[in-house]
């Protein structure tokens, strides 16, 4: 497997790479949710990235979409990077899920999905993976105020 | 007779000295108590590395006789709080606290047991004393040995002087 190019990654995606460019050693390609299954597809078996290395999200408030929704790649070939980012929004942030791609993904669409409120279309078993049972609200979107707990255990009262 | 010699006794001969002595009963039970923690270590997080440093050779917490740590709470006294405690870890923390038998105690070791650290979020329990109650706090991120040292032994020093519940007017 040769080392992708971005002209290689521009000419083969099509249009569905989007605004590729590549900074820091990293291909970074911003897609339309629903190019994803079909980018991330491509860049498994042409371009050699068989490794999902992250998945996760960045809450922009304000913004339209609200969800950024980012992907890390890695070749055990030819050792490149990709890194796909994707927007969502806040209505109804669902973005298909890698896990018929990526055995890796099934753990990290969960965190991503209790911690940010990601919807991965696909994933059988989005149950809490760090977060308990019962946790209300997602911690890491911007909106979760600071220091709300959700205590498992009763305080002890002043005394007792 | 020669000066490095030491004289010993006859084996049954008696001497007026230590034939007897006289102490309370309080005292007495927190004499044997002090000298006799069992810690079990609720060890989660990087404290634990500074807990190994004092438990081993350099600082020695055996000579406290706060060395032998119990894996299990029904045979331990002295839980030491090791680091950050969770909301999802609170109610292990809660129920492996009311598996010690009495008399038990609580240390919490290290600036997140004793008030969440820099932790003030939603993971994190802003100190063990909302969940059970604690006898020492050790600060410090992490304490440094010394500072354990100096609250086992002033949780030796509360262990003697307190009155102990076992002690009846039968006994």
């Amino acid at each position: 497997m040769t080392a992708p190019t971005l002209d290689l990654l521009r000419q083969r995606l099509g249009s569905a790479a989007g605004d590729a460019t590549f900074a820091g050693g990293t291909f970074v390609l911003v897609i339309d949710p629903a190019a994803l299954p079909g980018v991330v597809t491509q860049l498994k078996t042409e371009f050699g990235f068989d490794l999902l290395l992250d998945v996760t999200a960045v809450d922009w408030p304000g913004q339209a979409p609200r969800f950024e929704v980012v992907y890390h790649f890695y070749s055990t070939s030819h050792f490149g990077r990709a890194r796909i980012k994707t927007r969502v929004p806040e209505a109804g942030p669902v973005v298909d899920s890698l896990t018929s791609l990526y055995g890796s993904a099934h753990f990290m669409e969960r965190e991503c999905h209790e911690m940010y409120g990601i919807d991965f279309r696909g994933n059988k078993d989005l149950r809490p993976i760090l977060l308990y049972e019962g946790f209300v609200g997602h911690p890491l979107r911007k909106d979760y105020p600071k220091t709300q707990e959700q205590p498992l255990v009763p305080y002890r009262t002043e005394g007792a | 007779m020669d000066p490095k010699t030491i004289p010993i006794r006859a084996a049954n001969a008696r001497t007026p000295a230590f034939e007897y002595f006289s102490t309370k009963k309080d005292e007495l039970v927190g004499w044997a108590r002090k000298f006799s923690l069992f810690p079990y270590p609720f060890v989660t997080a990087c404290c634990a590395m500074e807990f190994m440093a004092v438990s081993s050779s350099p600082y020695d917490t055996d000579r406290f006789g706060a060395a032998l740590p119990r894996f299990s709470p029904r045979q331990s006294d002295l839980l030491m709080v090791v680091g950050t405690i969770t909301h999802k870890q609170a109610p292990v923390l809660l129920r492996v606290y009311e598996q010690m038998c009495e008399p038990k105690w609580v240390m919490a070791f290290g600036a997140c047991a004793t008030s969440g650290g820099f932790y003030q979020n939603y993971a994190a329990v802003a100190g063990i004393d909302k969940i059970i109650p604690v006898d020492i706090y050790v600060p410090g991120c992490p304490p440094r040995p010394e500072t354990v040292i100096d609250a086992i032994m002033k949780l030796q020093d509360r262990i003697a002087r307190s009155h102990h519940p076992i002690i009846t007017d039968t006994f």
